[in-house]
């Protein structure tokens, strides 16, 4: 006997009366409302361009501490990360920020990425390590990093080495946002022919930035995210103060020749960043980082399983339930 | 004749504060109080000659700076290069001259750039080609001082060096101290606020406090305006503690002409506003300019002459005395003048040094020559 599957697509103007499938969606957000979003974003760039002050700037609130400074500059990289939960009409998002003090301030900045390359690796071991336990937990906490925004400093003239150097190097393993910083140094002329340079670059050193080509899932995310593409890196600015302009009260920063408003798009793309980050794409940003980033990962360490820990330098993988259930978990890939 | 009755005015006028009575003037009256003019006149003749360094991570506006300065284009056919062909670039040391006249003054301007400061990401001694390149002046000032003919000695030694200090930072960074220090105590070092049009007028305030903080902590030895004298007017006076109290200067530059309230001035437009790069309260430009050009271009000179080159003299001669004395095995350094009561084992002694020495200058010479021929 042939069992034959026949799938036909039912409308919903073909139905007799309304099913209510629709309701699923509201189901739906009223779980994830519940439960919250976690979001980690991660800074980096050399101290002075504002990264404190973006970070505050974009979540409206003051999450990331200013940097006292009275401190000196760190000599090795260290990684700082503080959460918040912050909350919107109801909605819950648990919001994790890592500052990265000491990145390129150094004379000699070899290798000043490794501290970030491994922390983003224990993030995602952690993970894994989460996903394979035999008893899982319902929601595995989630301190992956999805977003890395790279802050460059408004030279107007190219890519530096170091920034080439760190965004091939993390391109590879998380999504990179790169941003100008302090933009209000440069013109809108400097500006454009500043992030040509830049995407020129980019392509040059085969770099790939958020949203990577590679990901758009239909053409319409195509098409949206080329928009973006043409775009990036955006040029942005910081502030946590407020002016009078024309009365209104705006976010701006005051100097004697005018003021320069922040979430004004003719001034700076702030707006568009923060668009970017959390009115649209900040579940894609998740989306990637879990489906792609971490899945790399993840079949990189299942593969590498056979060979000796002690080799990687990572700590051993201690198996739970011996060698059998190894091979059941990977029949599972 | 009317040379003479203008020279008389002149010193008429020179003299005037205190007041005379004709026959007084008469007897009293030498008349070398023109030699201020003398000098001028020949100085004028002979024409200035002034070297600035400018050093700096790239992007920090240094050339534009300069253009904005001297209302120059000496960069109009730069190419920028990309990050890949930055990142085997090592420190190169350009210099561009210009000869500027205006009103009858000559100045011969070098600009000495160093392209490739600290854009690396292993930036160890980067200020080593340019310590090199100032001692090498040095030296070869040097050598045309100690040589025979003097007549036409170039002074190509750097009389000034301004230093770009990035303006995203929170005050000097490890690469600014570490170039400052190596620097202070061979050229005239004038630390710089570059592109400071991101800053508003609180951040700027706080950030140069706190440069000038950090400059005392590492004792760093900027170059030091003269102290006014004591009979200078009040207005001087009150101008001089300004400029003191404004350093490091906060500046701007432009290549481009803007409008601006109903005038053509050099400035950068923005949607939020025009900067003018000469409006006092925009930003330290005019300042640096005032001070630079108009008002300490010779004292920067003259400090250059008395206290950098004679150090590296003294520091020279001393190395070659030490050395001397190690070659010949002797216990006390050798004195280079002659004894006054010389016997006959001195004598010798004396004969034998003076040989030396002859073959020294010889070599000297000759080095000179190949220099010349090197730069023919």
């Amino acid at each position: 006997q042939r069992t034959c599957l026949q799938m036909s697509l039912i409308r919903g103007t073909d139905l007799f009366g309304y099913v209510g499938i629709e309701a699923i969606l509201d189901q739906m957000k009223r779980k994830t409302m519940k439960a919250g979003f976690e979001f980690n974003i991660m800074v980096v760039g050399q101290s002075g361009l504002g990264k404190s002050t973006l970070v505050n700037t974009l979540f409206k609130s003051k999450v990331s501490r200013r940097s006292n400074y009275e401190e000196k500059i760190s000599k090795t990289v260290k990684l700082h990360s503080v959460s918040h939960v912050i909350e919107e009409k109801g909605v819950k998002m648990k919001l994790t920020v890592i500052d990265t003090p000491g990145f390129g301030d150094q004379i000699n900045n070899e290798n000043c990425w490794e501290p970030i390359v491994k922390y983003i690796n224990e993030q995602y071991e952690k993970y894994l390590r989460e996903e394979l336990c035999v008893n899982r937990k319902r929601r595995i906490p989630d301190s992956r990093v999805h977003c890395c925004i790279y802050f460059l400093p408004a030279t107007g003239h190219r890519l530096r080495p170091i920034d080439v150097e760190f965004m091939k190097r993390l391109g590879k393993i998380v999504s990179i946002v790169p941003v100008i910083a302090k933009a209000d140094t440069l013109t809108i002329e400097e500006r454009q022919e500043f992030k040509e340079r830049i995407r020129h670059d980019l392509v040059a050193n085969g770099i790939h930035v958020y949203p990577q080509k590679e990901y758009d899932e239909d053409p319409e995310d195509h098409i949206l995210n080329n928009r973006i593409r043409e775009n990036i890196p955006f040029a942005v600015v910081g502030t946590d103060k407020e002016h009078q302009v024309n009365g209104n009260k705006v976010l701006g920063r005051k100097t004697k020749w005018g003021i320069i408003e922040v979430e004004n798009v003719e001034h700076c793309e702030f707006a568009c960043l923060r668009d970017l980050l959390i009115r649209s794409h900040l579940q894609d940003l998740k989306d990637v980082t879990h489906n792609i980033h971490y899945e790399t990962y993840r079949v990189r360490r299942l593969t590498e399983s056979n060979m000796d820990f002690g080799e990687l330098g990572l700590p051993t993988w201690p198996l739970e339930n011996g060698t059998r259930d190894k091979c059941e978990s990977e029949s599972h890939l | 004749m009317d040379a003479i009755m203008l020279q008389e005015k002149l010193v008429e006028r020179l003299l005037c504060p205190r007041v005379r009575t004709a026959r007084q003037k008469e007897k009293q009256y030498v008349g070398f109080a023109t030699l201020p003019n003398q000098v001028h006149r020949k100085s004028v003749k002979k024409g200035f000659d002034f070297t600035l360094m400018v050093a700096g991570e790239s992007g920090m506006g240094k050339s534009t700076l300069v253009n904005s300065l001297f209302l120059t284009d000496l960069y109009k056919d730069r190419k920028l290069l990309n990050a890949e062909e930055r990142i085997n670039q090592t420190v190169e040391i350009i210099k561009h001259t210009v000869d500027i006249e205006e009103k009858g003054v000559k100045l011969k301007l070098t600009i000495v750039d160093t392209p490739g400061f600290g854009d690396a990401v292993n930036n160890n001694e980067c200020w080593k080609p340019i310590t090199d390149y100032i001692d090498q002046q040095f030296e070869q000032y040097f050598r045309d001082e100690s040589g025979l003919n003097r007549k036409n000695i170039q002074d190509n030694r750097v009389h000034c060096c301004l230093y770009f200090i990035p303006p995203f930072g929170h005050g000097l960074r490890p690469v600014d101290v570490e170039f400052m220090k190596a620097l202070h105590e061979k050229v005239n070092i004038i630390p710089l606020i570059a592109k400071a049009d991101c800053l508003t007028p609180n951040e700027i305030k706080k950030l140069k406090d706190r440069i000038r903080e950090e400059i005392d902590k590492f004792g760093i030895k900027v170059y030091q305006f003269p102290e006014c004298d004591s009979d200078e007017d009040e207005e001087f006076k009150q101008l001089d503690k300004e400029l003191k109290e404004c350093t490091p200067f906060a500046v701007i530059g432009s290549n481009t002409v803007v409008e601006a309230r109903g005038q053509r001035v050099r400035g950068r437009l923005y949607p939020w506003g025009i900067v003018e790069v000469e409006n006092q309260s925009h930003c330290d430009f005019v300042k640096l300019r005032n001070m630079l050009i108009r008002s300490h271009m010779h004292d920067l000179k003259d400090v250059t002459c008395d206290v950098h080159y004679e150090n590296y003299r003294a520091q020279c001669i001393q190395e070659m005395t030490s050395k001397l004395a190690q070659d010949n095995r002797m216990e006390s350094p050798l004195p280079i003048l002659p004894l006054s009561t010389p016997d006959v084992d001195t004598e010798k002694l004396i004969k034998m040094k003076d040989e030396e020495l002859k073959r020294m200058q010889e070599m000297l010479n000759k080095m000179q020559q190949q220099m010349h021929e090197k730069d023919q």
